[in-house]
């Protein structure tokens, strides 16, 4: 039997068959993967886990694949940075950071999920794939396409900036730029997939890519030592992230890997763009869309698909969500990178940032051990901090002129 | 004759107006609402155009006069 019992509308609750279908006939509803988790329990442990390979593919098992040929080997298992000095700022005596900025091969937390997708993808038979995206997600599934040797077509609004579509082209995939706005290119793109026999990875693909987020929960709780957080800050665009962590963590207990979830799970989203944290704001289980205007643009999604069940996980573990200016997005960049060494892209900015807001309400406490997560790097957003970094000292070329404008203590520490 | 489905998003003060059935009336379209959730303030449906395409794009501009947003079923998938 396979590990993947079925597909499962997660509204009504009808299954279909692990193919690459997406949305249920009956309702409407959005599918995703359904296990067979008593024979995973029969099959996983601790050791199994500990003695694979050091990627996410260590909790294979877990993952809505079938054999081993996998698309992206490297991706995941990244580093879960004790964030010493960063704690002391905030007042947290045990806060972490799980390090996404360093996944392989694009800098972003998208790896796993496209390396989930591809490989899926190519045990269904497909030799194309696709997606439509505004930056992290078009450079993992480039990337990932040309390793695999797969046709790929990304979709970008006509309007995207050029170093973005060049972060596409140098993979050499299709990139068809949409004359057109955000709205359209979306619609453009929901009708191709319905038309043509492509893996789309976020549209009839994504009951299978969504599930890589979960790898982000394994790690976590594995380097922890088997343990689960106390609180974990998540950034939310589509709300897919946040629910496939909550749903990791729950699977790693349903296997017999952990006793118990204990865990809150915060939300963060940036103002310019907050529909879900308005919502939890507000006391609502439904969101209004809104039309983004922040500088966190990978998380700009102003109708998000898993908004009303990022909603619900958070309720469930008796998490909260908040959001933060661009301003803060900017400071919440330079905290991080000033405390842990850490440069993180505008969606690390909203995660900080709302952690910082978090302690000060006093919803995370001083002994919580609290994980917050970095989905990408800073060097993909450098423009959003362009203003803020200050400039060089600028010095003529001798030792009286750098002297002058350092005055440096014994050991070489000083200031300009 | 197509199939295509879509989120429709109704503007607060068109909730107590019979908007879908008013498109199947003004356009030469099918609709089938297949899931819905309606309250004081706000509303949406998820429905299923059938049709000829061009028809099913003139309904949809339809809903847009009517102060309606329609997107695609799987929402923004736009990354």
């Amino acid at each position: 039997m396979s590990k993947m019992k079925a597909l499962v509308c997660r509204e009504c609750g009808k299954e279909y068959p692990t193919k690459a279908i997406h949305v249920c006939e009956m309702c409407f509803g959005p599918l995703e993967v359904k296990y067979n988790y008593d024979e995973i329990k029969q099959a996983i442990s601790r050791k199994k886990i500990e003695d694979g390979p050091d990627s996410m593919w260590r909790y294979l098992d877990l993952l809505p694949v079938e054999g081993t040929n996998f698309v992206g080997p490297h991706a995941g298992f990244t580093p879960l940075v004790r964030a010493k000095n960063l704690g002391a700022y905030l007042g947290i005596d045990e806060l972490y950071i799980k390090n996404d900025t360093v996944n392989h091969p694009t800098l972003s937390f998208k790896d796993r999920v496209v390396a989930v997708a591809l490989t899926r993808a190519r045990e269904l038979g497909f030799e194309t794939v696709a997606c439509a995206s505004t930056g992290n997600l078009a450079n993992s599934v480039s990337a990932h396409a040309a390793s695999a040797n797969l046709h790929c077509y990304v979709f970008i609004p006509g309007d995207l900036e050029a170093a973005k579509v060049l972060g596409n082209l140098i993979y050499k995939p299709h990139v068809v730029e949409v004359e057109g706005n955000y709205d359209d290119v979306n619609r453009l793109c929901s009708e191709i997939a319905g038309e043509h026999g492509w893996a789309f990875v976020n549209i009839n693909i994504r009951p299978y890519y969504a599930e890589g987020s979960k790898t982000l929960a394994f790690e976590t709780v594995e380097q922890l030592g088997w343990k689960t957080p106390d609180q974990v800050v998540i950034p939310m665009a589509s709300g897919s992230l946040l629910t496939k962590i909550w749903k990791g963590l729950h699977e790693m207990k349903y296997v017999g890997l952990i006793d118990e979830v204990r865990t809150k799970i915060n939300g963060a989203q940036a103002e310019g763009c907050s529909p879900i944290s308005t919502a939890f704001k507000a006391g609502r289980d439904f969101f209004k869309p809104v039309k983004p205007k922040t500088i966190a643009k990978s998380l700009a999604i102003g109708n998000p698909a898993d908004g009303y069940y990022a909603l619900k996980a958070t309720a469930e573990s008796k998490g909260s969500m908040d959001m933060v200016t661009d301003e803060e997005v900017v400071e919440g960049i330079q905290l991080l990178a000033q405390t842990e060494g850490i440069f993180a892209e505008t969606a690390g900015g909203v995660t900080i940032g709302v952690l910082k807001k978090l302690v000060k309400q006093g919803i995370i406490k001083k002994n919580e051990v609290t994980v917050a997560y970095i989905t990408g790097n800073g060097l993909k957003t450098q423009e959003a901090v362009i203003d803020a970094v200050g400039r060089p000292t600028r010095i003529q070329p001798s030792l009286v002129a750098f002297e002058k404008n350092f005055k440096l203590g014994k050991n070489g520490g000083g200031e300009s | 004759m197509a199939h295509l489905r879509f989120h429709i998003r109704f503007p607060e003060e068109g909730i107590r107006q019979p908007i879908i059935y008013q498109i199947g009336r003004e356009y030469n379209v099918v609709t089938d609402v297949r899931r819905a959730d309606v309250r004081d303030t706000t509303g949406w449906a998820d429905v299923e155009f059938t049709g000829d395409t061009a028809e099913i794009e003139r309904a949809l501009e339809g809903l847009r006069k009517k102060g309606c947003s329609v997107d695609p079923i799987e929402l923004n998938v736009v990354e």
